[in-house]
């Protein structure tokens, strides 16, 4: 017997059926499936242009589907934005007189959204304070966020995301620009919030510094994807398979390295260089 | 002019300041709503990056009074039907920071043209003429400052309302709309809010410097403090210093308001530079010293 509890907590965090995106007559990818299961993390790999943001735009409802169906923590996608999803942006460095604190990068995920009077509500302050404690920015969560850095900022960003506990996580290359350290934090961040049962979807260039908490990979290119784990996922056979070109998958110094992968424009329009013609 | 000249210019009215006042009490009032909002909506305009876009809303606004103050209507409503335009066009054709900026480049130069020859057509009384270009509160008439005061209350109120959905679209578009905050709606509401603050600006101070209002406060309050609630404090009391300080300072004299506004708020932005930067240098010196600290 389970109770309705239970059968929430075993359904999809994220459920898209037969989805597809097409752009200037230019199929992004079509006939996509993809459940994420509570606790789950997915990654979404994939060249830049193969329309990774786009996908996490479309779970948000920000992005029309040109066909297919997404529903996100057990609703259909219908309005813009989704307070039930939590999203972390590309990290982006705040310009230095950004009139914010870093506390108030939080607070906007807490009260940004709401119209009226901005009179603060009781239970906003603690709410704020506990979110800050658990991303362990409370040593710099006072100073102007204009002067924190790129990981300090962003770890307030991951509060911001978290700030109405998403069952559903999106991150757009979260780690874009950080360093080795904070890379690892954010990561710990992810995998922590997943751990409490809500599912994990980060879109990234690089698997590496994910890859030990990854469940699946879904790697979009060429129009198509494959989905699966990083072993099966991330071979010779299955890229080359992917891209319809040769691409080499293979372990250096500990890391995994695609090589020959051709990017989603490039590949479209290749042409010769004017080298060759001086060549001759 | 000699010396004696100049201080009969700025110092004369002197002996009669109790009396000069009385009559001014109006435009006090109005400078100072106007400064109160400037000084509040120029944290947003610094925020999203909007200056130019403020000095282009003001030119058309100058338009419309001049068309008309030309045709025979009331030339508030002509400001502001001018500045509703502009700030429309720029809401909507200028998302992009890039678009804006030709968009405004583009507008700016036509909206000139258009109110200069409306200027020189006219042919009624010519001290009104290059007024709604260097502006001169003490001649707008006291109804039309009730208006403007209104105007200025309708926007303080319009902007509380919008404040947190449009303070998170300034720092982060990306993440409020993930949100579920409807940031064209609240992009087109500040321009509109925009647009009525600085066609009231272009009555008190004049088309040409608007942004003294709009702009200086805001820019002056952010580099002294970076809290959300100082920010625009500090920002608001600079725009009510400087722009009834600026008319205090002008009925002494015979010369005109505007440029003392313009100067008083300037040099608060001075003051302000000088205490920002030797703050940002203690920050620096002191993390540094802190980051040196762990090395044996």
């Amino acid at each position: 017997m389970t109770s309705p509890a239970d059968a929430s907590a075993a359904a999809p965090r994220l459920r898209i059926r037969g989805a597809g995106i097409r752009r200037d007559d230019r199929e992004l990818w079509s006939g996509l499936d993809l459940d994420v299961a509570p606790g789950e993390l997915v990654a979404v790999l994939g060249p830049s242009g193969s329309g990774k943001t786009t996908l996490l735009r479309a779970i948000l409802g920000l992005q029309e589907l040109s066909e297919g169906t997404v529903e996100a923590v057990g609703q259909p996608v219908r309005r813009r934005g989704n307070r039930r999803v939590g999203y972390l942006p590309q990290a982006r460095p705040l310009p230095p007189e950004t009139p914010l604190r870093g506390r108030d990068l939080v607070t906007l995920g807490v009260d940004g959204h709401r119209f009226g009077f901005p009179i603060p509500r009781r239970g906003d302050r603690a709410r704020v304070s506990a979110l800050i404690e658990a991303v362990g920015a409370g040593s710099f969560a006072d100073r102007p966020a204009g002067t924190l850095s790129g990981g300090e900022q962003q770890r307030l960003r991951v509060g911001q995301a978290l700030a109405d506990d998403p069952r559903l996580l999106l991150c757009d290359e979260p780690l874009t620009s950080l360093d080795l350290a904070n890379q690892q934090a954010v990561v710990e961040l992810i995998d922590r919030h997943r751990r409490t049962g809500a599912g994990a979807l980060p879109v990234t260039h690089d698997i590496n510094p994910v890859l030990d908490i990854v469940d699946r990979i879904l790697y979009l290119a060429n129009g198509r994807f494959t989905l699966g784990t990083p072993r099966e996922v991330l071979t010779t056979r299955v890229l080359s398979d992917l891209y319809g070109v040769p691409v080499f998958v293979s372990e250096v110094g500990g890391r995994l390295v695609v090589v020959g992968a051709p990017d989603a424009e490039s590949a479209a329009h290749h042409h010769d260089g004017p080298e060759g013609e001086g060549a001759a | 002019m000699n010396v004696a000249d100049i201080v009969q210019a700025m110092f004369g009215g002197l002996s009669q300041y109790g009396e000069i006042l009385a009559l001014v009490s109006n435009s006090v009032w109005a400078g100072a709503v106007l400064g109160l909002v400037g000084g509040l909506i120029g944290v947003f305009v610094m925020q999203r990056d909007m200056a130019f876009a403020v000095h282009g809303i003001s030119e058309l606004s100058f338009a419309g009074a001049a068309v008309a103050l030309l045709v025979g209507v009331d030339v508030v409503t002509g400001s502001i039907v001018g500045s509703l335009i502009a700030a429309a066009i720029i809401g909507w054709l200028g998302a992009r920071a890039r678009d804006r900026n030709s968009i405004i480049g583009v507008l700016m130069p036509f909206g000139l043209g258009i109110g200069i020859l409306c200027l020189s057509l006219y042919n009624g009384r010519a001290a009104g003429r290059f007024s709604l270009l260097t502006g001169q509160i003490v001649s707008v008439q006291s109804e039309q400052l009730g208006w403007l005061t209104g105007i200025c209350a309708l926007v303080l109120i319009g902007l509380l309302v919008i404040w947190r959905p449009l303070r998170f679209d300034s720092l982060d578009p990306q993440s409020a709309a993930a949100r579920g905050v409807p940031t064209v709606g609240v992009s087109f509401a500040f321009m509109l809010l925009l647009g009525l603050v600085v066609a009231v600006a272009v009555h008190i101070i004049g088309a040409l410097l608007v942004m003294a209002l709009v702009v200086t406060p805001a820019a002056a309050a952010m580099r002294v403090r970076s809290g959300p609630l100082a920010v625009p404090v500090l920002a608001a009391v600079f725009g009510v210093v400087s722009a009834v300080g600026g008319i205090l300072l002008a009925v002494m004299g015979t010369l005109p308001v505007s440029p003392y506004i313009t100067t008083v708020s300037f040099v608060i932005y001075l003051v302000c530079r000088a205490i920002g930067s030797r703050r940002d240098r203690i920050v620096r010196s002191t993390s540094s010293s802190a980051t040196a600290v762990p090395q044996p």
